[in-house]
């Protein structure tokens, strides 16, 4: 077991300005960013906030942003860097700041509400619902997502033009968008609710310019663009914009 | 002292976990506006570590499960000592809370004919736990959540408003349940009238008035140094009702999850899932051996396979052959890791090894163990596909917990307090199985949103009165830490970090797996000189998003309750389910049907002016109910002969 | 070029009022300006290559070989080839290159395709640089508006993408003769074109509109097992989109080249058999 003494620069502040300040700290074998978040509470900055909670990746709470990339500090290993360097850890820069390493995630509640739940479907009762493994695979891979909300971070879209908020959903929203239009059973459509032209024209989904920074930085590996934000766009297509589908749908509809 | 902001509720719910959850969208459904506190923010609750699965006598993997054989498997995994009727109500409930849970889009894995995939799980018959990979808890709180922000679009589009029935104040935390006193409501009164609260982002006060409130807090884990709970575990709930008035029951059962991660430190006691063993895992000593045929107790003897052959068969053909010993309940494999790493046997970081590496194929075990993969990896930097890891005892859950009616989830004593979930005692008796905890938030999750709300919605009973008296006290306690230098009392400001860092090493080597009498005296010790210590310990800086402070006053009710643990464990003069006496190492019948129960030794306001350095915490007996006779009926004679004493087979 | 720009004080990004008060537009102390760096320099050497040669009108046959630039051949100022893929649909008055006319496909379907497009967005437009780098404008509406709302239109370049790697593959099929037009002969040609083809079909096979044509549409793969096993295929392919995407830019250059080092004489292909 080996320690050494690591220089860590960490933003404190609050709303009305702050900047990182200096501090050298010890870190042993095997420990993650939040471990010397930690220490540096216990020892050097009493105040120091933080969120934090599972420290095991589950809960998605400890987002910052570690040498400018925005991770999970429980899941970062203090032994991805080299002893030499200092580290800067900031509170997410996408978002406004609360203090230290704190911000206000209020943005994704207020997004999260504006996509319409599921649908259940008329004429199932509970126990009734049958689905095959391959149909919920899909959806199974958005439902992996512990909402730290890196990608909505990161996603410049909303990170670098803030009057985007109102229009965009971010990523995260979009593949819950996705995950409800894969879902072998929600009946929205019954209800005159069509996600994915919605996605479109209601979540922002054509500001995505799918530069992939949400599934860079996705803590579970989710293939967020390739899997949930390129099939929304091809389904809003679809509805938006091929004509072909459109009369399809057309012809189809007239011969029951 | 300055004013503080008072709303009207009809029903708050304290914690946003499964329960807490569960509870406010039964409440609000039945149309009780409902207000929703909790320590993190909204979907981060502890929930979400739980991994293997919601236990539900659905049938789906075998038609012989029904919910009688799950009410067996509960009442023999908590050696009897369950309250009966809850473990009844949960056998039978379970599916449909699950069933339910599809309805609002949550996605199980599925069998092949499309229903819910269930698997097998240590203690229960048949393969009964409802999963999603090895993410089930996350499942859990994303579908409640959204389950809450459906309700609150319903609201949206009828009053405008999202947040008018339904509104969760996220990163508040709870430091006092008030109550009518005798100030406030008549005379007579003494029943709940809301919560004082403080928004940890600004450190503001707040006081939401309810007729009732719903406990949902989770555990205590925070106390004991290695452990698998989050900071949020700090038995918030237990104090509370402690304070309110409200008994905690059989406090000395705490279970140790047998595998947590032993390995880096900083990693330390973070769960290993039972799901691994459920799904061909073994446990190897550091010579290779699979010890656990050694520790097969004589209860369990005609259930579990004798041999390696007949346990590698089970996982193929689990009509015809017995279950593997790694598979017994949690507090059997605990206390078996913990006698293998005391003989020496044990792995290089003191635990034993739990292997899947030699028994699965790497893509077998990515598949179907992908966050352990995952976590064992980002984690630890060791990949289970090729490699043991390495696993010991974590303080995982209490089942004991606030004495509450069986069907209402009512706390005895305190009208207008409920509780359910890990927060509630008796459900799981001695000792809690892998996944009877997910079934157990939502079962008494909605029992106690519906009973809260049916109490608050009752026009024969008037809105709780609270005295501005009571909020004062409250707020004095809540600013205490911020001024514990100025107050002259004997020693120096201390430090809440160390203060939290000894409690948990006390609660861990003296009242922790394996508990002596000598070592639970100089605990209850300690604990009095930490509370001494505790009422100095000051804070820097200011109100808004202080975690200093937030500790400062967290350890009041980590004390309490540790109290409890200990001075419940000192008196239980038997080893039973999660309570493991060196001096007193069998089961005893004639502790089968009793209950201990903790009060506050002072009045609540008394707290903070008494001695500290007595005990807060008065302990009572109490006997059980005795099981229903068709209950009983269920099992075979010979089985009872081992738990129940002579006078209570032959009633 | 995205390396080099300097981001101005935008009003709305990551030092606007509300958000944590850093100067600096990013903190990040990898190079993260190499990735879109490469990425810029490769497409513009390309960009600048074929210009060249669509615009060169010369060197694009050597039998049995044709120039994936030149094919199909549309126009009358295209060389006659032998069983080739002349089609004069346009006739006389088109005066300029014939590869411009059927280039257009191919370069529409990676123009709109949504790795290219992540790749120019990043390295020509800086829009972002680099993940939680910020960018230098102003404003951004993404693909919300014209032009960039076009970019839906991908699925038909798609089809015509198949079309296109249909006579090339044609084409390859072509080149199992020998320069005077006798079948069941190879050449070094012979394999540059077959790597080209199978690297055309694999990228133009793992589009994202394809994946989302073959089955990503649906909603109940149970119901379709045909094409839930080709969304699968699809979707494997799709996992390396990015690196066809390259492999074939590449490949589609060199089997040019190639034939222009033959047309022009700079070495005679050499025959196996």
């Amino acid at each position: 077991m080996s320690s050494y003494e690591a220089r860590f620069k960490v933003w404190r502040g609050d709303v009305r300005g702050g900047g990182l300040e200096d501090f050298s700290v010890e870190v042993n074998d095997g420990e993650v960013v939040l471990d010397i978040v930690h220490r540096l509470q216990a020892t050097q900055a009493p105040d120091l906030a933080v969120r934090w909670n599972c420290k095991a990746g589950k809960c998605g709470s400890c987002s910052a942003e570690i040498n400018g990339r925005p991770r999970l500090m429980c899941m970062t290993r203090m032994s991805v860097f080299d002893r030499a360097d200092t580290i800067t850890v900031t509170p997410l820069r996408g978002f406004p700041v609360v203090r230290d390493l704190v911000t206000d995630v209020g943005f994704n509640y207020q997004k999260a509400r504006e996509v319409p739940a599921f649908v259940p479907p008329a004429g199932l009762g509970p126990g009734e619902y049958r689905m095959m493994q391959e149909d919920v695979d899909r959806s199974q891979e958005f439902r992996k997502c512990i909402e730290c909300f890196l990608c909505q971070d990161t996603c410049h879209v909303v990170r670098d033009h803030e009057e985007n908020k109102t229009a965009f959903a971010g990523p995260r929203f979009l593949m819950r968008v996705a995950e409800l239009d894969m879902h072998p059973l929600d009946a929205a459509a019954g209800t005159g609710v069509d996600r994915a032209r919605a996605a479109q024209d209601e979540h922002g989904l054509g500001y995505c310019n799918i530069t992939k920074c949400c599934t860079e930085v996705c803590p579970e590996g989710i293939r967020i663009t390739d899997n949930a934000l390129i099939p929304l766009k091809e389904r809003a297509v679809d509805r938006k914009y091929d004509p072909l589908v459109w009369l399809g749908s057309k012809i189809r509809r007239r011969t029951p | 002292m300055p004013v503080v902001d008072r709303q009207e509720w009809d029903v708050v719910v304290v914690g946003a976990g499964g329960a807490g959850l569960r509870a406010a969208i039964e409440a609000r459904e039945r149309g009780a506006r409902t207000a929703v506190i909790c320590k993190s923010l909204f979907g981060k609750a502890h929930t979400v570590m739980a991994e293997g699965g919601i236990a539900a006598a659905m049938g789906n993997a075998n038609e012989h499960d029904t919910w009688q054989v799950h009410f067996r498997d509960t009442m023999r995994g908590g050696k009897f000592l369950n309250q009966w009727r809850m473990a009844e109500l949960h056998a039978q409930e379970a599916p449909d809370r699950v069933w339910e849970l599809e309805t609002w889009g949550a996605l199980f894995d599925r069998t092949k004919d499309g229903r819910i995939s269930q698997r097998n799980f240590g203690g229960h018959e048949y393969p009964r736990l409802a999963h999603v990979g090895d993410r089930t808890g996350l499942e859990l709180i994303r579908t409640l959540q959204q389950k809450i922000v459906a309700l609150q679009q319903e609201d949206h589009r009828e009053t405008g408003d999202y947040e008018s029935r339904l509104k969760v104040f996220q990163e508040c935390t709870v430091t006092r349940i008030l109550k009518t006193g005798p100030d406030g409501g008549s005379a007579t009164e003494d029943r709940v009238g809301g919560v004082f609260a403080y928004d940890r982002e600004t450190g503001r006060f707040f006081v939401l008035e309810a007729p009732a409130v719903v406990l949902a807090t989770g555990g205590i884990g925070k106390s004991f140094k290695v452990t698998s709970n989050s900071w949020e575990y700090t038995g918030d709930g237990h104090a509370l009702a402690l304070l309110a008035g409200a008994p905690l029951l059989n406090m000395e059962f705490v279970q140790f999850h047998p595998t947590g991660m032993v390995w880096p430190p900083s990693v330390k006691g973070i769960l290993v899932t039972e799901s691994v063993r459920g799904d061909g895992g073994v446990l190897r000593d550091s010579g290779g051996r699979r010890f656990m045929f050694d520790y097969v107790p004589d209860v369990f003897k005609e259930k579990y396979a004798e041999s390696e052959e007949e346990a590698d068969r089970w996982y193929e053909d689990p009509d015809h052959n017995r279950r593997p010993p790694e598979l017994l309940p949690r507090d059997e494999v605990a206390r078996a890791i913990n006698a293998e790493v005391k003989a020496g046997r044990g792995s290089p970081h003191g635990g034993v090894f739990l292997d899947v590496s030699t028994r699965m194929p790497a893509e077998v075990i990515r598949r179907r163990l992908p966050s352990m993969y995952h976590q064992f990896k980002e984690l630890a930097d060791v990949d289970i596909t090729a490699e043991a890891m390495e696993v010991g005892p974590t303080c995982h859950y209490v089942m004991g917990g606030i004495a509450v009616e069986s069907d209402t989830a009512a706390a005895r004593g305190v009208p207008g307090l409920f509780a359910a979930g890990e927060v509630a005692g008796g459900m799981h008796g001695s000792n809690r199985l892998g996944g009877n905890s997910l079934s157990d938030l939502l079962v008494f999750g909605r029992r106690a949103g519906g009973h809260a709300a049916g109490y608050a919605l009752d026009p024969a009973r008037r809105r709780p009165q609270v005295a501005e008296s009571q909020v004062n006290a409250a707020s004095a306690e809540a600013l205490r830490p911020f001024s514990a230098e100025t107050e002259g009392e004997a020693g120096p400001p201390e430090n809440p970090y160390t203060i939290h860092q000894e409690l948990q090493q006390t609660m861990n080597d003296l009242v922790g797996i394996i508990r002596r009498e000598g070592e639970m005296e100089q605990a209850l010790h300690r604990l009095a000189e930490l509370r001494v210590r505790a009422r100095r310990a000051g804070v820097e800086g200011h109100r808004q998003f202080n975690p200093g402070w937030h500790l400062a006053l967290d350890l009041r009710n980590m004390l309490l309750v540790s109290e409890c643990v200990a001075r419940a464990a000192l008196e239980r003069t038997e080893s039973r389910g999660g309570h493991t006496r060196e001096d007193h190492p069998a089961m005893d019948r004639a502790w089968r049907n009793v209950n201990l129960l903790c009060t506050l030794a002072g009045p609540a306001a008394a707290l903070a002016a008494g001695d500290p350095a007595r005990g807060q915490i008065r302990l009572t007996r109490e006997t059980t109910d005795p099981i229903r006779p068709d209950l009983l009926a269920l099992f075979e004679k010979e089985e009872l002969v081992k738990y129940l004493a002579e006078e209570e087979l032959y009633e | 070029m995205a390396t080099g720009t300097e981001p101005q004080q935008n009003s709305g990004g990551v030092r606007s009022g509300a958000r944590a008060a850093i100067t600096a537009p990013h903190l990040r102390t990898d190079r993260w300006w190499l990735a879109p760096a490469v990425t810029a320099a490769g497409l513009f050497a390309f960009v600048v290559y074929s210009t060249w040669r669509a615009f060169a009108n010369a060197h694009y046959y050597a039998a049995p070989y044709v120039s994936p630039f030149y094919s199909p051949c549309l126009a009358d100022n295209c060389r006659p080839m032998h069983a080739g893929p002349n089609a004069n649909l346009f006739g006389g008055w088109w005066g300029l290159s014939p590869a411009i006319i059927i280039l257009i496909f191919p370069l529409g379907f990676r123009l709109t395709c949504y790795y290219y497009r992540k790749a120019y967005y990043r390295s020509f437009w800086a829009s972002p640089p680099a993940c939680a780098v910020a960018e230098p404008h102003r404003t951004y509406t993404g693909e919300t508006r014209f032009p960039l709302i076009l970019q839906n239109v991908h699925r038909y370049f798609f089809y015509a993408a198949l079309l296109v790697a249909g006579v090339l593959t044609y084409d390859t099929v072509l080149a199992f003769r020998d320069t005077h037009y006798r079948w069941g002969h190879m050449g070094l040609g012979t394999l540059v074109f077959l790597a080209n083809i199978a690297l055309i079909w694999a990228y133009t096979i793992s589009c994202h509109s394809c994946r989302h044509i073959v089955g990503g549409k649906l909603k109940h793969f149970s119901r379709h097992p045909v094409r839930y096993r080709a969304w699968q295929f699809v979707g494997r392919l799709n996992a390396r989109h990015m690196q066809l995407a390259w492999a074939s830019l590449l490949s589609v250059a060199l089997a040019d080249f190639y034939v222009y080092l033959v047309a022009s004489g700079v070495f005679d292909d050499p025959r196996f058999f």
